[in-house]
């Protein structure tokens, strides 16, 4: 470990260096915890104590506010909404994605360059700028105020940077695997679905987090798109009740640890995988 | 022949349905935005062709001038703050993991908590705390400094800047990792060469260690800019669609949604007006990062 920068055999200077670099961590790290500690116990406190004590703990564990929130509060519905759109979404992503990335790598032909690039600049286009011309389009097909609505736009979203990261993965798969299955007289399709799929599962893996965590967290297109209460996504839903609830911070404070929790309980288990998941369309 | 068609098929088969979705979702939106912009319209109703009247409406007509040049200059604060202080930080606390601090495995994990929350979420939250009667006065009572209380949201020179640190704290662990990876790829034999021939930590980090990870510093710049060009859901959460106190921190990701979709205060939805900013938008964004990607992409060194 010649790449080593601890106290051992440093210099007085590197030692103060490291030491404010540990102090810097050491701070950012409690500016992340104490917050999330804070909401959490503020969940289990009275308007009143938190305004009034907001460092106390919380003088018991009662889970009624998350009972209220829930159920009482339709937060449950929210859930569930954002659980199926995420799902739907991930679900066609991942096949329109590997179809098309499978298209643009294992094949030469002489428009593949121009359809991987028309893929490639939806990553460059910011979507939320054609928010009135998609509105326009989902007027007109009837889908606004329907899940469908977003759905799609997610989808779409999604395809892009699914493309770009599995063709990475597909080109270099050697020819010679499929060769050897088409002289077994395996069609495209099963070449694809069984050759080709199977080798590619971890970069599956990747793209699944890389996307259903914006898609998850998608505040804007539902905004727009999804008015009716039975639909409201996780993030939606939220600003309604801080709208609705905004003087009531025991239970915003409840609404805010029931949207935050999971994604951080889901995180405590699978760290690694959601670290290499988001960083995968920045680094190689 | 035959197999020559067949094959021809079977591609179609594979690429049709992400084409489809991506050109009727991302491409045909885009042409609608250009040619919506030189219409005018009555509600959602198209009128006449108006040439570039729309644009010229945002840049020099009231309201939209003065609204316009407002919002684009908190994005410019918002991508000059983001790319100094959070991609500096970012780039330092990258570096530093890299060296294997004590900890870095445990506080590599830990900064990147944030960075999957949703913006939503977090804005509501910090929204809370920056509160006048919030948890952060609350902390500057406790420590027996409570001339350092602001109203940190409803100061019109500090509201933009609270958000954006908000901002920094949910999204600082991204260009840190990104750093980290990217300063881990360097090969060992190019920093050991370089320790050999004695040279300081400084030297390898600004000689060999910055020019070898361009490429990352590009990505992070151009994921700045059209992050900083977007920015809304923590203007909406924190200060509101209208950008308050007094449209102090409002965008052009906000001055975009009230004027396509109507708000309170400014009535109607103007989808003339509202088609032009988002082709600003799109502009902007594309040459914002065509100019880092020309000028980075100069300095990228090959081994």
């Amino acid at each position: 470990m010649s790449a080593d920068l601890r106290f051992a055999s440093a210099s007085t200077g590197k030692k103060i260096l490291v030491a404010a670099v540990q102090v810097f961590f050491v701070l950012y790290c409690l500016l992340i915890f104490y917050p999330l500690f804070n909401m959490i116990m503020s969940s289990f406190k009275t308007t009143r104590e938190i305004l009034r004590f907001p460092f106390a703990l919380p003088k018991s564990l009662d889970f009624a506010n998350y009972k209220t929130v829930l159920v009482d509060r339709g937060f449950g519905r929210f859930f569930f909404n954002s659980l199926w759109m995420t799902g739907t979404t991930m679900a066609f992503v991942l096949l329109f994605g590997s179809m098309a990335a499978y298209g643009v790598s294992r094949y030469t032909y002489r428009l593949r360059t121009t359809v991987y690039l028309v893929f490639l600049s939806g990553i460059m286009l910011p979507l939320k700028a054609a928010v009135i011309p998609l509105f326009i389009i989902m007027k007109r097909l009837d889908f606004v105020n329907k899940p469908i609505s977003v759905i799609l736009i997610f989808i779409a979203m999604s395809l892009p940077s699914t493309i770009f990261i599995l063709s990475g993965f597909m080109k270099a798969i050697p020819k010679d695997l499929e060769y050897a299955a088409r002289i077994d007289g395996c069609s495209d399709w099963m070449i694809y679905r069984h050759v080709v799929m199977p080798v590619v599962t971890p970069a599956i893996a990747l793209v699944t987090i890389y996307n259903s965590v914006p898609v998850w967290n998608d505040f804007f297109f539902p905004l727009v798109f999804l008015q009716d209460q039975k639909f409201k996504t996780l993030p939606l839903g939220l600003t309604n009740f801080f709208g609705q609830y905004s003087t009531d911070w025991s239970l915003l404070f409840t609404a805010l640890s029931l949207a935050i929790l999971p994604m951080l309980l889901l995180y405590a288990f699978m760290a690694k995988y959601f670290i290499k998941g988001m960083t995968a369309g920045a680094v190689k | 022949m035959h197999k020559k068609n067949s094959e021809k098929l079977w591609i179609a088969f594979f690429v049709s349905p992400a084409m489809a979705i991506v050109v009727s979702i991302i491409l045909l939106p885009l042409f609608m935005s250009l040619f919506n912009s030189l219409f005018s319209w009555r509600q959602l109703i198209r009128d006449e062709f108006v040439g570039l009247e729309n644009f010229r409406r945002v840049f020099f007509t009231e309201p939209y001038k003065t609204r316009f040049s407002n919002a684009i200059g908190n994005n410019a604060t918002w991508l000059g703050v983001t790319m100094l202080v959070q991609n500096t930080l970012g780039l330092a606390m990258g570096y530093f993991l890299s060296r294997r601090i004590r900890g870095s495995e445990f506080y590599k994990r830990i900064i990147f908590i944030p960075v999957l929350f949703s913006i939503v979420a977090v804005g509501f939250l910090w929204g809370l705390y920056l509160k006048p009667n919030g948890l952060l006065n609350g902390f500057l009572k406790l420590i027996g400094s409570p001339e350092m209380a602001r109203a940190w949201l409803g100061d019109e020179k500090l509201a933009t800047f609270s958000i954006i640190a908000v901002n920094i704290w949910r999204w600082v662990g991204f260009p840190s990792l990104v750093f980290l990876a990217a300063i881990d790829s360097v090969p060992t034999e190019c920093l050991e060469a370089a320790w050999m021939d004695g040279a300081k930590d400084r030297t390898v980090f600004f000689r060999i260690i910055l020019p070898l990870i361009v490429p990352s510093i590009l990505i992070i710049t151009v994921l700045t800019i059209v992050g900083s060009l977007n920015v809304f859901e923590q203007i909406y959460t924190m200060a509101g669609l209208d950008g308050s106190p007094n449209y102090s921190t409002d965008t052009i990701g906000t001055l975009f949604y009230r004027t396509g979709f109507g708000s309170v205060d400014s009535g109607n939805p103007e989808i003339g007006v509202g088609s032009a900013i988002g082709v600003i938008i799109y502009f902007l964004t594309l040459a914002a990062s065509l100019v880092s990607i020309m000028s980075l992409g100069k300095q990228e060194v090959e081994l």
